[in-house]
């Protein structure tokens, strides 16, 4: 009898232990997968964040976000021509605006660009001489993206009809066509929506 | 293509390829000639005219996008037999010198002193880009101060 109720005991104990263990098991594998899958996405949205600086450091786009009140134009990014100058409202002087050359549509004929909405980038989303950490950072700090939120941003770099003007942009006045963004649009708007989903990561550097 | 617009006040529909430049729409389909050519890449100003009342190269601006608006060219500045008060003050600062890029100069000037109509030499600078080949350009800017003055007196009375 003494020895049925050791054996019973010991074989109780074992039992609870590996139930109590199985349970944490179960109970830890979520977590587990989580992480994983934290991992997984983090790394997605640095690798889109790396593709999607590559475009908005290119001459398309910061050409139009420029550090100061003067646009930049041109392969080279010289500051544009005829005294151009931002204006109270990013869209030109009060009697020299922006539409006085470019309208909605780029005009090959005498090599003027032009997209819906034409204008400069408010000062405080200037691109020009940033590091991509900065620019992302810039991007996603709604003080200083126009109040947009996370979706917003997503909506205007992949629909925006001047941001997709940068995958068109027409010829210059020599008929030579100007360069594109190193993404084709298709990859750019992939990108964008997988650095975004993804959690908008911006590497520490 | 056909296109309708208003143009000095009169009401005209053109058919043309909606790409022409309106620079020769005007000059050469309506017959305005006051209008001219320069550069054609919308760099020196010489064609310029309004469009619903602000600046326009009309050498880079497509017919088309006329559709439904209103164009304004140096001959349909004045009112009537009343000029303008800017080819008042051009006529009395006696401005030109070939006189071929002026038109754009005074389209350029009439729709800066509607935004600012008592410009400062600055303002003058900054929103006057035109390009001048007799360099007239002081004898313009002492009429672009004439004409503000000209037109402050107008619309006080």
């Amino acid at each position: 009898m003494k020895r049925n109720a050791i054996f019973y005991l010991m074989f109780t104990c074992i039992f609870v232990g590996l139930t109590v263990g199985l349970a944490h098991f179960a109970a830890a594998s979520p977590d587990i997968e989580i992480q994983n899958t934290n991992v997984k996405n983090e790394n997605k949205s640095l690798a889109a964040f790396s593709k999607v600086m590559d475009v908005v450091t290119h001459k398309r786009c910061v050409n139009c976000h420029p550090a100061g009140d003067r646009p930049r134009q041109g392969e080279d990014s010289h500051i544009h021509y005829f005294n151009v100058q931002r204006g109270a409202d990013g869209n030109g002087l009060a009697g020299y605006t922006c539409e006085t050359c470019h309208h909605k549509e780029n005009n090959d004929v005498a090599g003027v660009p032009g997209a819906p909405h034409w204008a400069l980038a408010p000062r405080e989303m200037a691109w020009e001489g940033k590091t991509r950490v900065e620019i992302a950072t810039q991007i996603m700090d709604p003080v200083r993206n126009g109040g947009k939120s996370a979706e917003e941003i997503k909506k205007h770099m992949t629909e925006d009809e001047l941001v997709l003007w940068a995958w068109a942009p027409g010829v210059d006045d020599e008929g030579v066509a100007r360069e594109l963004p190193p993404l084709s649009k298709e990859e750019w708007i992939i990108a964008v929506k997988e650095w975004i989903d993804n959690g908008a990561e911006i590497p520490a550097k | 293509m056909k296109i309708s617009f208003k143009i000095n006040g009169a009401q005209r529909t053109v058919d043309v390829d909606g790409d022409t430049p309106l620079l020769w729409v005007i000059r050469d389909g309506l017959d305005l000639k006051g209008t001219k050519f320069g550069c054609g890449k919308a760099a020196c100003g010489a064609c310029t005219i309004h469009v619903n009342g602000g600046a326009v190269r009309s050498c880079a601006y497509p017919v088309k996008l006329a559709e439904g608006k209103e164009v304004t060219t140096i001959e349909g500045l004045g009112e009537g037999d009343a000029l303008h008060p800017v080819q008042q003050a051009w006529k009395e600062e006696v401005v030109p010198q070939c006189g071929y890029c002026q038109p754009g100069f005074m389209m350029a000037t009439a729709a800066m002193l509607d935004k600012i109509p008592n410009p400062t030499d600055e303002d003058i600078d900054n929103n006057i880009i035109n390009v001048c080949r007799c360099a007239t350009y002081y004898r313009m800017r002492k009429a672009i101060h004439r004409a503000a003055a000209i037109q402050s007196q107008t619309n006080i009375q």
